[in-house]
């Protein structure tokens, strides 16, 4: 019967997600001082080095961890406050660390007329996204939007790991993120 | 190195000579639209198919070579405007423009076999939608035809990585003229120009340089403002990666102009191409002699640094952006002092826009008169604009200031996408204001704009056709102001967060008619409570729909209705009679139990119970839940 067919598939709650186990990268979360040593190297240690030092580490660990703002303000003699002020200002920077798979979906005007919200939900939902939250468990998929990625004539786009999709629809969502799958499967 | 203009004339003419000897040139569009629509693979097939037929060369064997060559020079270039077609092709001398190319399949053989024979791949040219008429040359397409190119004038033509392409062209020479004046008379020149900033205020460039310059100071800044941050904008990241040289260029000039020797950059975080661009054409102007000690022999010298920003729409606004630069919170400060008297670090400081500085160039080369020709007297010069939305040819144009509405959209656009009608414009972003059918024949000026409630803006163009609910979209800009407003003002912050409480309320279908006067009310006190332009123009997108498209606001509040068919918790679920074969698949997944029915009769929603969750849609088998707005 069709009718069992279709509850039998919600009752389980099997989605795509389950089906394709995917090893994941570990992310660092040890901070490396001496990591800092060498963006100061660079940058010096001037009030107006903090934001290139935050970019640094949010490129190396995807996230500003604690740890890494303790050790930020004190190199720059700056409280603690003072840093966390700024890295919390930006949209760039973010406490939690992110997935591997950054997916940028752009909400920009023309995005948002030609239907990038429909998009960003389709991702929430294949990528098992649930209440406010914008990482899966797994740390794979990161998935949220972003104001403008200039590119409106391919309205609505979406970047994943800054490679571009351009007239995206809540149908290719589904062909796109398999193959990342694929790919992360192969490459296993 | 180059140590005069005698250096910079010898470069124009040696290169434009290498150019000549080559068979032709194959120009790649690599603009953000084409290079996600392949173009960069286009680019490698085209080297590949050149190097395989042996027609590959570059512009230093063409240098070398004694005579003509049938070799062709593939070049990518910054965007050539028509993203709606990418990938672009053009073939120079004769100015044949390809779009839609593939990578793969026939196309690139089929391009280089008709450049060896001078003919044209006519499958490939642009058809005139209505009459499929063949226009193979680029400067005969309509949306080229109508439109004026000074701030992009290079952008599409100039191989951005190559100081040289940009020198041919004419680069440089502006610069040349402004070092043999005195600071005064280049400010004199750019105030005469009347250039106001292309940024979206308007404030004349001339003047903030006059500013500057007349402050006493051991040290001054010139800023580019590349932060372009308006959702829909995409002209500054164009000329940033299209036309890197004509951006140092300005801000050489400008430099000179306030007594300024270091210069920032300040660049989205989005844009990491751009970001990639300027370092390289700042090195590489820096290993030319246009940066750094003594430029031109002039005693003059210039730095400049790029500085990314980290994702803050605010940082747009001067003083948020010198803050971000000093390494704060990009929050603004209150004016006076204005940056051009105490700016960077408390310097003198003067901020211009990308596309300002672009036409800097342009004014000291070819005269303030011929700039005050294009335009209208109060706006002269040209606008970029990006072209989005439901129109029909989207992509980057610049028109003169002054064009109507009707020419940009329908002449230079091309009209509504598949003949449906326009509803409105709308112009300069979360600042801006929405255009409505009867402002067709505006003038797109500065000055027309603001009186009729929009704003100019940094020229993002949305065209909305009647599939386009204008309270969602005054939502939409409402949720991005509240969400990048800085904090710092009480009116700002909090009032953007009322505004947009109640269009949500609105477009959820729980407004009041009390609702549209509170938002005029709150808008209002927005406008006066807040320090910066962010908060001063943040309610222009509702206020000017509320006048201009009251009805439809009428329609969402008392009807309950969406006319365009957008705002979701307005619509009805219905079952067709029809359709329905009373199969009780619906009545079990309804969480509020608000289907139903008996056996052989068509079900029934309820619609007092109905909390439109789409369980029903979802399941039916028929297709007989239907959505009515």
């Amino acid at each position: 019967m069709w009718i069992d067919k279709i509850f039998t598939n919600e009752s389980k709650g099997v989605t795509p997600m389950d089906r394709t186990v995917l090893d994941v990268e570990t992310t660092e979360t040890d901070f490396d001082p001496g990591f800092l040593e060498g963006v100061l190297a660079e940058t010096g240690t001037s009030t107006a080095a903090l934001i290139p030092i935050l970019q640094a580490i949010q490129g190396k660990y995807r996230h500003l961890s604690q740890e890494a703002i303790h050790h930020v303000a004190s190199a720059l003699r700056l409280s603690t406050a003072t840093v966390y002020g700024v890295a919390t200002f930006y949209a760039q920077f973010s406490l939690e660390p992110k997935g591997k798979y950054v997916i940028k979906v752009c909400d920009g005007t023309a995005c948002h007329v030609r239907g990038s919200i429909p998009v960003y939900d389709a991702l929430r939902k294949r990528v098992n996204l649930q209440d406010g939250r914008s990482t899966t468990d797994n740390r794979m998929y990161t998935v949220e939007t972003v104001a403008c990625l200039g590119a409106c004539v391919l309205a609505p786009v979406i970047t994943i790991n800054d490679q571009v999709y351009g007239h995206v629809t809540p149908d290719a969502v589904n062909i796109i993120i398999d193959t990342l799958e694929q790919e992360g499967a192969q490459h296993d | 190195m180059i140590k005069s203009r005698q250096d910079i004339l010898e470069i124009q003419k040696s290169y434009g000579q290498a150019l000549e000897k080559a068979k032709a040139r194959l120009v790649v569009c690599a603009g953000p639209g084409c290079v996600a629509s392949g173009s960069l693979l286009v680019y490698e097939a085209l080297v590949q198919e050149l190097k395989d037929r042996n027609l590959y060369t570059t512009v230093d064997c063409l240098l070398e070579a004694e005579d003509e060559h049938d070799g062709m020079l593939a070049v990518s270039s910054g965007c050539q405007g028509f993203c709606q077609l990418g990938p672009l092709v053009r073939i120079e001398p004769e100015g044949i423009l390809y779009t839609k190319v593939k990578a793969d399949g026939d196309d690139i053989a089929e391009i280089v076999d008709a450049v060896e024979v001078r003919a044209v791949v006519t499958h490939l040219c642009y058809h005139e939608p209505h009459t499929q008429k063949i226009v193979s040359k680029e400067e005969e397409i309509p949306f080229y035809k109508h439109q004026t190119r000074v701030a992009l004038a290079n952008c599409g033509h100039v191989d951005p990585q190559d100081i040289r392409s940009y020198i041919h062209r004419g680069g440089y020479q502006g610069l040349a003229n402004a070092l043999e004046l005195t600071p005064a008379e280049v400010v004199e020149r750019v105030l005469e120009a009347n250039l106001r900033g292309r940024g979206g205020g308007g404030f004349p460039a001339g003047r903030k340089w006059a500013i500057a310059a007349a402050q006493e100071s051991d040290q001054k800044y010139m800023i580019c403002n590349g932060d372009e941050g308006d959702p829909g904008a995409f002209m500054d990241r164009s000329i940033m990666e299209g036309d890197p040289h004509s951006v140092i260029e300005g801000m050489l000039i400008a430099g000179y102009a306030i007594g300024a020797s270091e210069g920032y950059i300040y660049v989205r975080a989005e844009y990491p191409l751009a970001v990639q661009r300027l370092r390289q054409t700042i090195k590489e102007a820096t290993d030319h002699g246009l940066l750094g000690a003594n430029i031109l022999g002039s005693g003059f010298s210039f730095t400049i640094r790029v500085k990314e920003g980290a994702g803050a729409f605010v940082c747009g606004e001067e003083s948020a952006l010198i803050a971000s630069i000093e390494g704060d919170r990009g929050m603004s400060r209150p004016k006076p002092p204005f940056p051009a008297q105490s700016g960077l670090w408390g310097k003198p400081t003067v901020i211009n826009n990308v596309e300002t500085l672009a036409n800097v160039p342009q004014i000291l080369t070819k005269g303030v008169k011929w700039f005050r020709s294009i335009g209208t007297p109060e706006s002269p010069g040209t606008k970029t604009f990006a072209l989005t939305g439901e129109v029909e040819n989207t992509g980057l144009i610049e028109v003169p200031m002054g064009q109507t509405l009707e020419d940009i959209v329908f002449t230079i656009g091309g009209g509504i996408r598949d003949g449906r009608k326009l509803k409105g414009v709308q112009i300069g972003g979360p600042s801006g204001g929405c255009l409505t059918e009867s402002h067709r024949d505006i003038s797109v000026d500065f000055d027309s704009l603001k009186k009729v409630g929009a704003m100019m803006g940094s020229g993002g163009l949305v065209v909305m056709d009647e599939n386009t609910c204008v309270v969602e979209v005054a939502r939409f800009f409402m949720n991005f102001i509240q969400n990048e407003s800085c904090g710092k003002c009480t009116f700002c912050r909090e009032g953007t967060l009322q505004m947009l409480q109640i269009l949500q309320r609105i477009v959820d279908g729980h407004g009041t008619l009390e609702d549209l006067d509170l938002l005029v009310e709150v808008g209002e006190a927005v406008q006066l409570g807040s320090l910066c332009g962010l908060g001063k123009s943040a309610p222009n997108p509702v206020l000017s729909t509320l006048a201009n498209f009251r009805d439809e606001y009428i329609s969402h509040v008392v009807d309950k209705r969406c006319p365009s068919g957008v705002c979701h918790n307005l619509r009805r679920l219905v079952i067709s009679e029809e359709k329905c074969r009373s199969c009780w698949l619906c009545v079990k997944v309804c969480p509020v139990n608000a289907i139903s029915g008996s056996r052989k009769e068509p079900y029934k929603i309820n619609q007092e119970k109905c909390i439109k969750c789409d369980a029903c849609l979802s399941v039916c088998k028929f297709g007989a839940i239907e959505e009515v707005y």
